[in-house]
């Protein structure tokens, strides 16, 4: 075997490029020369737009030079939310993190601050609603980013026919695709009526009485139409009002006209209410209608999704944001940040509510007259209203003016519904108060 | 001592080859091969149980935010709260239902299945233990659509005969019975899995002495069967305790712990309070409080187990 012998000069030119490339490295931009970003964003169930959320972080990062890995988690079983506590325990995981409505409180220690994102996007995009304050704000600092991404208003989606038929109302006259809501008459008083004609036609309204979401986002509205707030934006407990008697009369009165099995309803119960035909209204985003265009189109051909009823302090609709969260362990802020402001672009949001069928909502004001909710059909318009283009309702989320963390607690341990319940059961007003009461002083532990 | 001026690492070879043999006599134990070979098992059940039941411990003793030490503020918070006590009882109501009727109906069945002809007995015990073979989750589900509210098929079933509509999932009563229902459902096929192992270990010359004495069935059951099968009863009792009583996914998935929190346990109320209200050291508290309880079920039964033993 021979062996190549090295001599002094080869040894030095080695020496000499090798060192060269080891100092220039760092500054010669690789394929990932901006490090890598992981993401987890919520599982849409819409089909498809998985793959637009995809296509647009690829995109930015095949600009910037990151490596990114997207995990999309679902909301099924609450499974985002196990994992959004077990990283915030573990203080390891995606770097961004799509968290709902009330979970950037209730990280809000472990969140990087994120005001010099959304400065500029509000000032490009017009102002974020009250309720996105609301949730993504901490004394003044910018927890979350809104992203519309799972967004959504849950207002009401009347049968058209049905209503006209029984109510002797008509939802499109009322809320006209392409123009202002004319609902001046759209109150609690006309709803509670309109219920109740529906329900002697045989088509009752379906809203829930459950502990889950869509039960409570409903209560919490109409408490809200009433001014009845359960604990104050002070954090002091305000059951015992007027306000909050005058809900409950109301919901018991609302009961006897639903369906009566509604104390057992889920998410998914007013879905099906809708699609199988059997009520005139349900509370619920577009989602319900979406299903109906798949499976009973003759059902969603008579959709029509609208603003909910005035009460005697306003009009209110439930509306529950997604945010992005950017972890304060993450290691690679810059990056993240910077996609913050690239999938918060117009037309990135826009691509985006396109691909969910404009069941996604942007929180911008300059946002929310997108052309797919003028397009949506069937009947042409039928989301027209579904985005509050003319602000004519205010956005909001049950248990709100509450702190955050006390309201957390009103809501998913769902004491609006328990409280309709009950009182409705054959509770006295007083006790029902009373059990509400000590409810939310367990709510205030810090 | 010539030998050792000759020989000076003698010492040490001598300590060394002790020191082999004794390694090789401890691998030719019996207990430490069995301890090798149980050591796998071991560091999964310290990874996976030993140390989240620590940290468990240590959460439950943070307040709200975790940020303070609390020591037993959030058992004494939790034993303040109406509800907390309401899941107690429901929970122990649940477990202790749910078990008798487990343990009654797999005695019952192992009894028709020892007495099916050997040949049939293998499609029997296959068809019956589909139940518990069925991830929970996935037959709770069907479960829910034969209760659900607005189309259950039992109510349409139980209509053609002019009854009901029932609320399954909706009234407090119908709910609870629902829940347990399931329950027995899925657990009943592994008490009578164990049952027929039991019953197939009795020897028969015993019924045929009783049968000499002129035993009727019941005697039978009674003096033979069920003295015999006593151990194997209180630990299927016992493993299906703690199981029922950390029960989640039924009851999640059928009535989320409503009507107005009336079937809530413990699984599902610290879910509710640690992961949907964000409050996990209330959550561990609330998740802890079973180990008390099992703990104590767990010494009477194994007490009796082992004094029987010793009797023996």
């Amino acid at each position: 075997m021979s062996r190549k012998k090295l001599s002094r000069r080869q040894f030095v030119a080695a020496t000499a490029l090798s060192s060269a490339a080891l100092i220039t490295a760092p500054y010669v931009r690789g394929a990932y020369a901006a490090g890598k970003l992981s993401i987890g964003f919520w599982d849409h169930w819409v089909p498809g737009a998985n793959d637009t959320s995809k296509a647009v972080v690829m995109e930015w990062a095949e600009k910037e030079k990151v490596d990114v890995q997207i995990d999309y988690i679902t909301s099924q079983g609450d499974k985002n939310l196990v994992t959004i506590a077990a990283e915030a325990q573990a203080k390891t995981g995606h770097d961004l993190f799509s968290m709902p409505t009330w979970w950037p409180h209730a990280n809000s220690e472990q969140l990087e601050p994120l005001n010099d994102v959304m400065e500029p996007l509000i000032k490009q995009n017009g102002e974020v609603n009250g309720t996105v304050k609301y949730l993504g704000q901490l004394d003044g600092k910018w927890l979350a980013v809104p992203n519309c991404l799972g967004s959504q208003i849950k207002g009401p989606c009347s049968r058209i026919d049905l209503m006209k038929q029984y109510a002797n109302i008509d939802v499109q006259e009322m809320y006209p695709a392409g123009g202002p809501p004319k609902a001046d008459n759209w109150t609690l008083d006309t709803f509670l009526k309109a219920a109740e004609a529906c329900h002697k036609g045989g088509f009752p309204f379906g809203i829930g009485l459950g502990l889950t979401s869509d039960n409570v986002d409903t209560a919490g509205a109409i408490f809200q139409s009433f001014g009845a707030q359960l604990v104050d934006a002070k954090g002091d407990i305000s059951v015992k009002t007027d306000a909050v008697r005058q809900a409950l009369e109301f919901y018991k009165k609302l009961i006897a006209f639903l369906p009566p099995d509604v104390a057992a309803w889920d998410d998914a119960s007013n879905n099906k209410w809708l699609v199988s035909g059997k009520g005139a209204m349900i509370m619920n985003p577009p989602s319900a209608w979406a299903v109906a265009k798949r499976d009973a189109p003759q059902i969603a051909a008579q959709c029509w999704t609208h603003g909910f009823p005035a009460g005697p302090k306003g009009r209110f609709a439930p509306y529950l944001p997604y945010f992005l969260t950017l972890w304060s362990f993450s290691k690679n802020k810059e990056a993240a940040k910077s996609l913050l402001t690239y999938i918060s672009q117009p037309a990135q949001i826009e691509r985006l509510v396109n691909a969910s069928g404009g069941y996604d909502l942007p929180a911008f004001a300059n946002l929310t007259t997108l052309k797919v909710w003028q397009e949506q059909e069937p009947p042409k318009g039928t989301l027209y209203h579904y985005p509050n283009p003319y602000n004519h309702q205010t956005l909001s989320i049950a248990a709100s003016p509450a702190p955050p963390k006390i309201a957390q607690q009103i809501y998913f341990q769902a004491t609006l519904t328990k409280m309709c319940l009950k009182y409705y059961q054959g509770e006295t007003m007083e006790n029902t108060l009373a059990w509400a009461e000590g409810e939310c002083e367990g709510f205030m532990r810090s | 001592m010539v030998d050792v001026t000759l020989q000076p690492n003698r010492v040490g070879t001598t300590h060394a080859a002790r020191r082999r043999n004794g390694l090789r006599n401890a691998l030719g134990r019996k207990s430490t091969v069995a301890f090798l070979m149980a050591l796998p098992l071991i560091i999964l059940i310290g990874v996976l149980v030993v140390y989240p039941a620590f940290y468990a411990l240590h959460l439950a003793t943070l307040n709200k935010s975790m940020s303070k030490f609390v020591g037993f503020g959030n058992f004494e918070f939790l034993f303040k709260r109406e509800i907390f006590w309401m899941v107690v009882r429901q929970s122990c109501l649940f477990a202790i239902s749910a078990v008798i009727f487990k343990a009654l109906i797999g005695f019952i069945v192992a009894h028709f299945v020892h007495n099916v002809p050997a040949k049939k007995q293998r499609k029997w015990r296959g068809m019956l233990l589909v139940p518990w073979v069925i991830p929970p989750a996935m037959s709770t589900l069907a479960w829910l659509w034969l209760f659900d509210p607005s189309y259950s098929a039992f109510n349409y079933t139980l209509g053609l005969f002019g009854i009901g509509p029932i609320s399954w999932l909706g009234e407090i009563g119908w709910a609870r019975f629902s829940v347990i229902l399931v329950n027995v459902w899925y657990g009943a096929p592994f008490f009578m899995i164990m049952y027929l192992a039991a019953l197939k270990s009795v020897p028969e010359q015993l019924y045929e002495a009783a049968a000499i004495d002129g035993a009727n069935w019941w005697q039978r059951i009674w003096y033979v069967t069920l003295p015999m099968m006593r151990n194997i009863i209180a630990i299927t009792t016992l493993f299906s305790l703690i199981v029922t009583f950390a029960n989640f996914d039924i009851t999640r998935i059928l009535t989320n712990g409503g009507p107005l929190d009336h079937t809530h346990l413990f699984a599902t109320w610290a879910f509710r309070v640690g992961i949907e209200s964000s409050d996990i050291p209330l959550g561990a508290s609330v998740s802890l409080f079973m180990f008390p309880i099992l703990a104590i079920a767990a010494v009477f039964i194994l007490r009796d187990i082992s004094k029987r033993g010793n009797e023996a």
